[in-house]
């Protein structure tokens, strides 16, 4: 065995110091700019961060795919039908005009709106594609109020970091960070292909989140919590996905 | 070292891929494609849902959880390997000095050669266990380089969030279900690199050639069988 010398004792240890130093100062930036996801925990956990990390640094500002009006697909498909859920039938029968939206948690002005409230705010619409993990995919036009509006609209204070959203399913909920909670294309969805959304598709309430998969766009939305952390909801681990085994953060 | 890992992290892609697959064994060409889009192909495979229509009678235990985690990490360790794998190459000349075939050997005459050789007798004489023949080197080469690549770009390419940053990843394929086809593709070419990489290996005396990557000299004929 070679015996080490000064010089490369003294570089090596000055190595391992600058890259001590230098997992700390990336640690602190990370937790800064909300580059941790909150399922970091576990074997997956560093793939998972260098994932959410990556996206998030290369998207801040970029907006999903849009496509033109030819190419919405005439026959698409959706995975669940209607919540087997006595509150969702009753409302169902209704036609949803008992349909509320409960908006809470780090707001100037808790809410709670019905479906004509929120098609009082500013509309809009989207042609993009809904992909699901399991690797199937479809364009549709979405039409709804984008979520911005409704959290400009309940007064959302600074100190949140998520907003975390609950389907009427009451196994069923999700959250997204300020930076997909506020982007353009994330919509409080109540209208598909010019007519009302139907309740295979999530109506009469779904969340839009298409630079994400399918499965965090969740279905038949009756709440939406803003809020500095995760930590309180479930098992703290963002949504009921971690829990299921699936990765929190969706853009991959 | 890099090799190795490589290995491992690959057979990890493998594995997983197969799993995600598993929850929809059709491809389409072009942007979308559902249960209700006729497929371009589908697998003879039981799927691991039930909105699949297989045409076998069950549906299979759900994997995709840990199986997209899985396939993710070792995605990053395949390619944070490669570059560093990549870039050690060139700055050691590895590429040009072992890779690179050689000027004369640059034909076609010389590539057939190396087969009808290895297919008339399977043992490699001394010279083949210290460098790499031109079918070798060609197919190193485009494992490097074409393969790896590909399937990175191709997986990328189903990025919805990776698509909205740099759409003409997605687009220049032809849309996100071709994305899909052409990853499964590429994945299978290197699948089957994998098999005849290891029934080489394995021809050649799987000891003396693992030993040989493990400690970096080539010992010859040392094995009286």
């Amino acid at each position: 065995m070679k015996s080490i010398s000064r010089r490369k004792f003294m570089t090596t240890g000055l190595a391992a110091t600058a890259g001590l130093a230098g997992l700390a100062a990336a640690d602190h930036v990370a937790h800064r700019y909300g580059l941790i996801p909150p399922d970091h925990g576990g074997i997956y956990g560093p793939g998972e961060t260098l994932t959410y990390a990556a996206q998030r640094l290369l998207t801040r500002h970029s907006l999903a795919r849009e496509f033109p009006r030819s190419m919405i697909s005439k026959s698409p498909f959706a995975n669940e039908t209607a919540p087997p859920n006595d509150a969702f039938k009753r409302l169902q029968a209704g036609g949803f005009s008992d349909w509320r939206l409960s908006v809470d948690g780090m707001v100037a002005r808790p809410a709670s709106l019905s479906l004509p409230d929120l098609r009082s705010l500013p509309v809009r619409s989207q042609i993009t594609e809904v992909a699901c993990e399991e690797g199937w995919s479809y364009i549709a036009e979405w039409i709804g109020t984008p979520l911005i509006e409704v959290l400009n609209a309940v007064g959302i204070l600074p100190q949140a970091r998520y907003v975390a959203y609950f389907s009427i399913d009451s196994n069923w909920w999700d959250s997204i960070d300020m930076g997909d909670a506020l982007h353009p294309q994330t919509f409080l969805t109540w209208g598909m292909n010019d007519g009302d959304l139907p309740v295979s598709f999530g109506g009469p309430l779904r969340m839009r989140v298409p630079r994400q998969l399918g499965y965090k766009s969740v279905k038949y939305i009756t709440h939406l919590t803003a809020t500095d952390t995760l930590k309180k909801f479930g098992k703290g681990l963002g949504s009921v996905e971690p829990e299921g085994g699936y990765a929190w953060y969706a853009g991959i | 070292m890099t090799h190795w890992i490589t290995v491992i992290s690959f057979l990890a892609l493998l594995i997983s891929g197969a799993e995600i697959v598993i929850s929809h064994p059709r491809f389409y060409w072009g942007e979308v494609g559902t249960v209700r889009t006729p497929p371009l192909f589908t697998l003879p495979i039981p799927s691991s849902r039930d909105t699949v229509p297989t045409g076998y009678g069950y549906v299979m235990p759900d994997q995709n959880g840990w199986s997209r985690y899985l396939h993710f990490q070792a995605a990053w360790v395949v390619v944070l390997t490669g570059l560093l794998y990549v870039i050690s190459g060139f700055l050691t000349g590895h590429f040009r000095k072992n890779l690179l075939p050689t000027r004369a050997d640059r034909t076609w005459r010389a590539f057939w050669g190396v087969i009808a050789k290895s297919l008339h007798r399977m043992t490699p004489d001394a010279e083949d266990a210290r460098s790499y023949n031109v079918v070798q080197r060609t197919a190193y080469l485009a494992v490097i380089f074409v393969l790896f690549p590909l399937v990175v770009w191709t997986g990328l390419a189903m990025s919805p969030a990776f698509t909205s940053a740099a759409p003409v990843a997605v687009t220049a394929l032809g849309g996100r279900q071709s994305a899909r086809t052409l990853h499964f593709f590429v994945s299978g070419f290197l699948l089957i690199f994998l098999v005849i990489h290891v029934a080489m290996v394995y021809l050649a005396g799987f000891k003396s050639r693992v030993r040989a990557m493990i400690t970096g000299r080539a010992v010859i004929a040392e094995e009286p069988k």
